[in-house]
């Protein structure tokens, strides 16, 4: 297999621009994805190469576009809406909830959806309590909805193409912190966009989680391997469905959880992914499930603050050691 | 290929047979559903029918239609067959969204029908949305979105106009002011009450017409959808109209007076056809039996077959959630699970 190095931006990049060049029903619409280049520089250039009947720039109205996007999938298109921030996403909310998860339930079937959301999400950048928040857990408790969150250069490169061929609505969240990270992209997808993959192997401690907080279990499981103990890092990727086979695969293995989510600590989805295991491996497990999310705060400007308030690589390594040492 | 409209008389008696089943039918459903035969909410279009009808006919089969909870009767003028409608009311699986949606999201794939939406101007961006892949796609096919005043105080009403003038959609909104959103009156809820004048100042053509008069209607839906298909450029008509029946089954009407809704009645759709019919027409009372037992038979055959529509079995509760998995649907995957 061959790879190529990339940011997860570039890689972003590169998956619209394949899929604008596989299908003429295609198309990107969203604010300032043309002429400006996308907010978060992730479409420049495409307009000029796609030009302006498939690379739509739109006014500031996302209800307004979320459901024209929803009306054009409907009639045969395969739209790609870009939604700024997931802050942004709420006023689109009614669409995207009412309208793309329901049509095909109340339909008995016969109208679906195949409409794919990119938007932003998550915090560090100190853009303050409406730019910086983490909400896929709203969207991954709505049936009819498909929910990924790639934290890799490869998944940023190919879960686009795999969203795009379902037939199903799905939201992609792209963690702001990711963006200018450099890696390795293979030359195809790993896995299903569904399914859950193990990053790291290990048999003492499964650090389960997604997106933005991939790269912190990551080096926590470095710096826990120094310590000896061997860490095991599951990357979700969907959210939406759980891929919950790998979830218990994992437990059984390791016999002890943490898992890492941005959202906030109440009615998290690290929450969901707790009561999974509680019902399914409980008998597997040889210490409490721990969380470790955002604090109960919306997120703060101020630099030490906003960290603070975040899940952070020496509180995974901390809270490990606590679990490994039976004092939790 | 433009519509000549031909106002003659046997079109002019189709009219009035489409309007009196809806008519009829709902008379009928408020029968049933004080039976409990129909549950959940009950919006009756009781009043407004002379709208469904005259725009309906302005249509082609290939045209869309996206519509509001008070939508019996376009579904009914658009072709959907009256078993199908009742059976769904009904929430039995031979109704026309598998029981799924009740009387307030009626569905058909095959008559272009985009659903009863239950959100006040939920309907309007996806309408021109579905313009937009019109147009995309370069069908010459014109997408008709019906909503109640009520929708014009809400954001959703006004991203629609904007995008559709700007954009150049192929969308033709039929805003149907029966001067009340739920009990609320026009006057109370909206700064500016002439609503073709709001379209009008995102720079769409609009009209006002009588709603009460479905000839009126015909001709201005006429004049509406030819010039969608030749300019390519969205179109608004407000029909000024009245509902008979309460918002829905719930609604003890305190807000307008009896004579209020009297007043009205006598300029009701139905029977100003039939009088101007009897007057010019002779069109006799006999002829108008006819009808009423006609239609009278197509509701009880409807009754018959709600009654023996299937319930879905529970086992199948979550299906129709997602699509079917497409086995085939990440050829690049496949590839990947060969190589290895």
């Amino acid at each position: 297999m061959t790879t190529q190095k990339q940011s997860y931006r570039e890689a972003l990049r590169s998956g619209i621009e394949q899929a604008l060049m596989e299908d003429e029903r295609v198309f990107l619409m969203g604010e300032d994805v043309g002429r400006y280049g996308g907010c978060y520089a992730v479409s420049k250039g495409l307009i000029d190469s796609y030009g302006p009947e498939r690379i739509i720039d739109t006014p500031l109205c996302e209800s307004g576009f979320v459901g024209v996007g929803i009306g054009a999938a409907l009639g045969g298109m395969r739209p790609i809406i870009e939604v700024m921030t997931v802050n942004f996403s709420l006023l689109a909310m009614d669409q995207i909830v009412n309208s793309a998860a329901t049509l095909r339930h109340m339909s008995g079937g016969q109208f679906n959806v195949p409409l794919v959301i990119r938007m932003a999400c998550g915090a560090g950048r100190q853009l303050a309590a409406q730019h910086s928040h983490s909400w896929e857990n709203l969207y991954a408790h709505i049936p009819g909805l498909k929910v990924l969150s790639p934290a890799t250069q490869t998944d940023a490169r190919y879960m686009l193409g795999q969203a795009l061929r379902d037939p199903d609505p799905v939201i992609i969240f792209e963690h702001v912190m990711l963006l200018n990270e450099a890696g390795n992209v293979l030359d195809k997808p790993e896995a299903d966009m569904e399914q859950a993959l193990v990053r790291r192997e290990g048999t003492d401690v499964s650090l389960i989680t997604y997106g933005g907080s991939l790269h912190k279990a990551l080096s926590a499981a470095e710096q826990l391997a120094v310590l000896g103990i061997s860490a095991e890092v599951l990357d979700l990727r969907c959210l939406r469905p759980l891929d919950i086979g790998t979830i218990t695969a994992s437990v059984a293995k390791t016999h002890r959880v943490i898992i890492i989510d941005e959202g906030w600590y109440t009615g998290s989805l690290a929450g969901e992914v707790s009561a999974v295991i509680m019902e399914q491996s409980f008998w597997s497990l040889d210490a409490p499930v721990q969380r470790i999310c955002t604090a109960e705060v919306p997120i703060p400007y101020p630099s030490h603050l906003e960290l603070a308030a975040l899940p952070q690589v020496e509180t995974i390594v901390t809270r490990a050691q606590a679990l490994m040492a039976g004092h939790l | 290929m433009k519509h000549k409209l031909h106002l003659d008389r046997n079109h002019l008696v189709n009219q009035l047979v489409q309007m009196l089943r809806i008519r009829r039918f709902e008379e009928k459903c408020a029968e049933l559903y004080a039976q409990e035969k129909i549950r959940g909410f009950l919006h009756l279009y009781i009043g407004e029918e002379a709208i469904a009808v005259g725009v309906m006919a302005a249509l082609n089969a290939e045209d869309n239609i996206v519509a509001t909870y008070r939508e019996h009767g376009h579904a009914l003028a658009r072709g959907l067959s009256m078993n199908s409608v009742l059976a769904e009311m009904y929430g039995r699986t031979n109704g026309c969204s598998r029981g799924r949606g009740g009387s307030m999201h009626l569905f058909d794939k095959q008559q272009h029908f985009y659903g009863g939406n239950a959100i006040v101007g939920g309907g309007l961006p996806l309408a021109a949305g579905l313009a937009l892949a019109n147009k995309q796609q370069q069908r010459n096919t014109v997408t008709v979105c019906f909503f109640g005043e009520g929708a014009v105080a809400e954001g959703e009403f006004h991203e629609a106009m904007n995008l559709a003038v700007l954009w150049h959609l192929p969308v033709l909104f039929i805003c149907e002011n029966n001067r009340y959103a739920m009990g609320t009156p026009l006057a109370l809820s909206e700064s500016e009450t002439n609503i073709a004048k709001k379209a009008n100042s995102y720079g769409m053509t609009s009209a006002q017409v009588d709603g009460m008069n479905v000839v009126d209607v015909e001709v201005a839906a006429q004049a509406a959808v030819t010039s969608i298909r030749d300019n390519g450029e969205p179109y608004f008509l407000e029909c000024q109209t009245y509902r008979f029946r309460g918002h829905s089954s719930f609604d003890g009407q305190l807000y307008r007076d009896k004579a209020e809704v009297k007043q009205w009645e006598e300029k009701g759709p139905v029977k100003r056809l039939q009088q101007w019919l009897r007057q010019y027409n002779h069109f006799t009372d006999a002829e108008l039996a006819a009808i009423e037992s006609e239609i009278k038979l197509e509701i009880d055959v409807a009754i018959d077959f709600a009654n023996k529509g299937a319930w879905e079995p529970i086992a199948d509760l979550c299906k129709d959630v997602y699509s079917p998995k497409i086995m085939d649907a990440v050829p690049a995957l496949q590839q990947a699970k060969e190589d290895q």
